[in-house]
């Protein structure tokens, strides 16, 4: 369980790592937290020629609230999120989901952007950027452009992403004031990938009837998947598969118990004026 | 003082919970060569072609073995460790010898076999190096499914092995056939023990340095002497160029309890080499190329009354043994002297057959059998109260022993040939103060309005009992050494379970001196002529009382010495603070390292007439037969009807191990046990798909409990039965806590859905199995 050989670069600047990137081509892997480059590496599933650490771009860690947005730069660890109180008080959702990401040395190194990047369906950051309809800012030689969340995600560890690209950082529009959502997952351990997850964003009218409705759902397709917010048809709108840990039938009951949990939850809290 | 009873911090605490021990990896001798392999992807295939060429040319590589390299010159290991012992005829056992290959030589017989072995400067080298060599072959039909292995037809995994049942045993106590024809009420039902493993935190690692023609071997074993001997065998040397020993370990748990092929090539290459090679095992060969376990499925039926009490178990079931069963007794026939637990059932019958599969080896792991019987038989009495609508405390109760029958005869063989008699009492007791512990009443009074509350909250019980220090022997040597220390030399094989502490508690106390005044060596065959390992909840027992014998032995010994040195009768003197004194006048004494130098041969000796030189003495030490613990156990769980998940609030678990000599390592020993246990009912499973191939091949997909996943344990200690069958009066503990946790937890979870009545009888208890048995309950 050793890596196979590889070249070892670390660029301090972004325009440094985008040279290198647009140099190396096809051959290169970003190294952020290492939280599933270094486990694939080690296993040999990933054999780069080239590994462009970008850790001591301090420029990159970083995240701020710019009025409703939430701006988590390359290099702003999970952790970081999960210790903000004022970002936590700002979308219960995130409140939720990050301390289910694996255990807290995990959060301390893994990125959420590398999350983002890795595309794991059944993790919690790629559902919470489909929910909020976050956008990826990339940069590469060719320049910057934007990829919307709903485009990021093409399939099992599949993403928009092209070679030579750097995502420099990841933009969470707030549920707004007076909405509230809710983040919810099961899982066979703490800390493990979730069987499935859902997570929602309810917003109240003035005579407190439900206004608006958003539901993401993780781990019952190949991408997180944006739902119709009503329990009874997300199972029409997902395609889970077996595994080791459970078989499609039983994500499927799964999609509709967890996304009618969401909602609800989500709900109750906008009543309580809790995002 | 007396040191016995006392929680004393462990001697090893330090080195192995720091890492600062020297384990395999951490050993640095110059010029040492490192393997890595290329493994079987095939679960059943003829090798057609091995070309090694350009591993051989590439960076740091320095020779490359494969399977018709080392043909005639490496043995296969045939292990028959297990043939049947007299006393077991009744059991009509056949048993075939399990081979174990060192390479593949022209087949591959399941994933993860070795095929070739990369010898290089580094790790590093060598697995670059495993991925040029190229190796073609032809898959075949493999045999996976047990039951259907059995058959005429199915594809034969060693030629020597008939129908591929490598094992198979009956017993027949009563009449279960008419206990069952006459019976009132009958149920029949088919329960899982799914395939798991040890999963020790450290892997299995092998280092051989070989000076002249003696080669010394460092391996993660539980079983030196046996490494021992079948190196020198397999290799054809004489057993004395071969020391084997154990370095610091991050435990075993049954999985280090074999002989392997790494540890018999690791030590011929660096024989050829003349170099000292290693090879340490990474997770990925842990979970595919060492031991797994369990995997049995059991065919049951029981007859009882209208008020539960149960009259006959009638049970035949298949162990998917892998390409091999090395350890028939303790894998498989552990379940029948297991089976009635803590029950009186005077009719039992019982057919098994361990089948062999193109899969990994079946090993005994933590329980050996007996988490596999408990959780069949507490399901069956759980199912019986289901049926009957009984409270399955009742149940249990009605069926318990009666003290009044102890020591209660079951009227069958153990293992080791003798019958298996408890020799503890107090069941119905114990099983009254669990149900206190537990709050049973008060759950029963309170369950219905929690539910309503939308609070599925279950308790289940289960109950074990535990042969425990089985033989053959075990050996002790206790010495005096020049700087006045008590020296113990063991034949167990500690690895993690305080071992050091405990002995030296007992040597404490004998000798009147502190357990930091005690050395203690163990797990190497330079040591002892004789030794056997840790393993089987055997150590406390057996080297405890190898240990306690050649205590007595020095004591009379150095008495005698210190008697000729004071001019004294070794009657008037006592033992006590590294002196040997005249009752009374402390002043009137020598020390032991005087008596050390007394017992050295040589003009300076100061021996009575006839006694030989020397202030040691050794003991081997043959168990008359097992010693029995037994235990209950109860789990608090909250169950999701909606997605199946599990919460496992509470265990609570009473037993008796005899004596206890260390209540801390105890309490450490069963907490550790009821985790495991925790994970093999909810989480762990080794899964192989239809084609033979392992589908949880890393920690992502093998599912260990970890500390999120430990519930509030509560323990006690019934010391009501020390044993008659040791001189220390202990019984084993080590395997005490996994035993129960599969029934006690399937049980809590049925009883948190009682109104459904579902039925649980396949582990792992995942979400998705929960959830499928509440469908088919109807819910
Ligand atoms: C035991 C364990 C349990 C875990 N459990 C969970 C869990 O429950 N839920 C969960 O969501 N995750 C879990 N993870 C994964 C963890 O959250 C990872 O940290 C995360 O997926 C990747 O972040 P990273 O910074 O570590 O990225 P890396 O591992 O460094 O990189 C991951 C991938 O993203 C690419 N990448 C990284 N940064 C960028 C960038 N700026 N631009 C473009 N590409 C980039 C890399 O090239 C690589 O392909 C777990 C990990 C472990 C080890």
């Amino acid at each position: 369980m050793k890596p196979a050989q590889f070249e070892y670069h670390a660029p301090t600047d972004v325009g440094e790592a985008v040279r290198l990137l647009s140099a190396l081509g096809e051959n290169a892997r970003l190294l952020a937290g290492g939280q599933s480059l270094m486990p694939m590496l080690n296993l040999r599933l990933a054999r780069p020629e080239a590994i462009v650490d970008i850790n001591r771009i301090a420029a990159l860690a970083y995240h701020r609230l710019e009025d409703e947005t939430l701006v988590i730069g390359a290099l702003c660890r999970q952790r970081d999120i999960e210790r903000d109180q004022e970002v936590l008080a700002r979308c219960a959702a995130i409140a939720d989901a990050v301390p289910l990401i694996g255990h807290i040395g995990i959060r301390n190194r893994g990125t959420v952007v590398g999350s983002l990047a890795h595309a794991d369906p059944a993790a919690e950051w790629p559902v919470l950027a489909v929910l909020l309809d976050a956008t990826l800012e990339v940069e590469s030689a060719a320049g910057r452009r934007s990829i919307a969340a709903k485009d990021f995600f093409k399939g099992l560890f599949a993403t928009d992403l092209r070679a030579g690209e750097l995502v420099v950082e990841a933009r969470f529009p707030l549920p707004p004031e007076g909405a509230g959502s809710a983040f919810i997952e099961v899982a066979r351990r703490h800390g493990d990938f979730a069987l499935g997850a859902a997570a929602a964003v309810v917003e109240l009218a003035a005579d407190g009837s439900v206004a608006a409705a958003r539901l993401a759902l993780g781990g019952f397709d190949s991408v997180p998947v944006r739902a119709t917010p009503d329990p009874a048809v997300v199972a029409t709108e997902v395609h889970p598969v077996d595994d080791v840990h459970a078989p499609a039938a039983y994500r499927s009951k799964l999609a509709e118990t967890l996304a009618r949990r969401a909602l609800e939850l989500a709900e109750q809290r906008a009543r309580k004026a809790d995002r | 003082m007396t040191w016995v009873g006392q929680r004393v911090a462990r001697k090893e605490d330090l080195p192995l919970v720091t890492g600062t021990g020297t384990y395999v990896p951490d050993f640095n001798l110059p010029g040492t060569l490192e393997v890595a392999f290329v493994r079987s992807p095939f679960a059943h295939a003829r090798i057609t072609s091995i070309d090694t060429a350009e591993a051989l040319a590439a960076e740091g590589v320095v020779a490359i073995f494969t399977g018709p390299d080392i043909r005639d010159k490496v043995h296969a290991l045939v292990l028959d460790q297990e043939a049947a012992p007299p006393g077991l005829e009744t059991a009509e056992p056949e048993i075939h010898p399990a081979t174990i290959e060192i390479l593949a030589d022209g087949e591959v017989r399941h994933v993860g076999q070795a095929v070739v072995a990369v010898v290089a400067d580094s790790r590093y080298h060598a697995e670059d190096a495993v991925d040029l060599v190229r190796i073609e072959y032809k898959e075949l039909p493999a045999a996976l499914d047990p039951e259907q292995a059995r058959l005429p037809g199915a594809p034969i995994v060693f030629d020597n092995v008939p129908n591929n049942v490598q094992a198979r045993y009956r017993i027949r106590v009563g009449d279960a056939a008419a206990a069952l024809d006459a019976a009132e009420h009958r149920l029949a039902m088919t329960i899982r023990s799914q395939r798991i493993m040890a999963a020790p935190m450290e892997t299995r690692g092998v280092l051989a340095s070989t000076v002249g023609e003696e080669t010394t071997v460092w391996s993660s074993t539980q079983i030196p002497w046996a490494v021992r001997n079948s190196i020198a065998g397999a290799i054809g040397v004489p057993q004395r160029q071969i020391r084997v020993q154990i370095a610091h370990m991050g435990g075993g748990f049954g999985q280090k309890v074999n002989v392997y092929p790494e540890e018999v090539l690791i030590t011929y290459i660096s024989r050829v080499l003349k170099c000292p090679v290693r090879w340490v095992e990474d997770r990925v060969e842990n979970m595919i190329a060492s031991g797994h376990a369990r995997d049995q499925l059991h065919h049951v039926e029981a007859a009882f009354d209208a008020e539960g009490h149960i009259t006959a178990v009638r049970d035949r079931f298949v162990l998917d043994s892998g390409v091999a069963c090395p350890y028939p007794l303790s894998s498989a026939y552990n379940v029948a002297s297991h089976f009635r637990s803590m029950y009186r059932i005077p009719n039992f019958a019982i057919d098994a057959e361990c089948v062999l599969t193109h899969k990994m080896f079946n090993l005994p792991y933590r329980g050996a059998g007996r988490p596999e019987a408990a959780f069949v038989m507490d399901r069956v009495i759980n199912a019986v109260a289901q049926e009957l609508s009984l409270d399955p405390a009742d149940v249990i109760r009605r069926n318990l022993i009666p003290d009044e029958e102890q020591p209660y005869r079951m009227r069958m063989p153990y293992r080791d040939g003798h019958e298996v008699v408890y020799d503890a009492s107090g069941f119905p007791a114990a099983f009254d103060r669990l149900l206190e512990l537990i709050g049973y009443e008060e759950h029963r009074r309170t369950q219905a309005q929690l539910r309503a509350q939308g609070v599925h909250r279950g308790i289940g019980l289960g109950t074990y009992v535990e042969g425990t220090g089985v033989g053959p022997f075990e050996s002790g040597q206790l010495q005096v050494d020049s700087q006045g220390h008590v020296v113990i030399y063991s034949g167990c094989a500690p690895h993690g379970q305080g071992l050091d502490t405990t002995m030296s508690q007992v040597v404490a106390d004998a000798f009147g001196i502190t357990p930091a005044d005690v050395v203690f060596r163990a797990g190497d065959t330079a040591l002892l002529p004789y030794g056997v390992g840790t393993f089987a909840s055997r150590s406390v027992v057996t080297a405890g009382a190898a240990i306690i014998e050649s205590s007595n032995r020095l004591l009379t010994r150095i008495k005698a010495i210190a008697g000729e040195m004071l001019e004294m009768a070794p009657e008037d003197l006592e033992v006590g603070g590294g002196r040997v004194s005249v009752h009374g006048v402390p002043s009137r004494g020598v020390s032991f390292k005087e008596v050390y130098r007394a017992a050295s041969p040589g003009p300076g000796a100061r021996l009575p007439e006839g006694m030989d030189a020397g202030a040691a003495e050794s003991f081997y030490w043959v168990p008359p037969t097992v010693t029995w613990g037994f235990g209950v156990v109860g789990a608090v769980v909250d169950v999701d009807p909606e997605t199946g998940v599990v919460d496992v609030k509470k265990l609570v678990m009473l037993h008796d191990c005899g004596r206890v000599i260390n209540p801390l390592i105890v309490e450490g020993q069963i907490e550790g046990g009821l985790v495991q246990g925790i994970g093999a009912t909810l989480y762990e499973h080794v899964v192989y798909d239809e084609s033979g191939q392992p589908r949880a091949t890393t920690f992502l997909d093998y599912l260990l409990p970890t500390s999120a996943e430990v519930p509030e344990i509560v323990q006690e200690h019934l010391e009501g039965t020390p044993s008659d069958r040791n001189p220390l009066g202990v019984k084993g503990v080590g395997e005490s806590g996994p035993i129960s946790p599969p029934a006690a937890i399937a049980n809590a979870i049925i009883d948190a859905l009682s109104p459904l009545k579902i039925q649980l009888n396949e582990l792992p208890l995942s979400p998705a199995t929960v959830a499928a048995a509440i469908e088919r309950a109807g819910g």
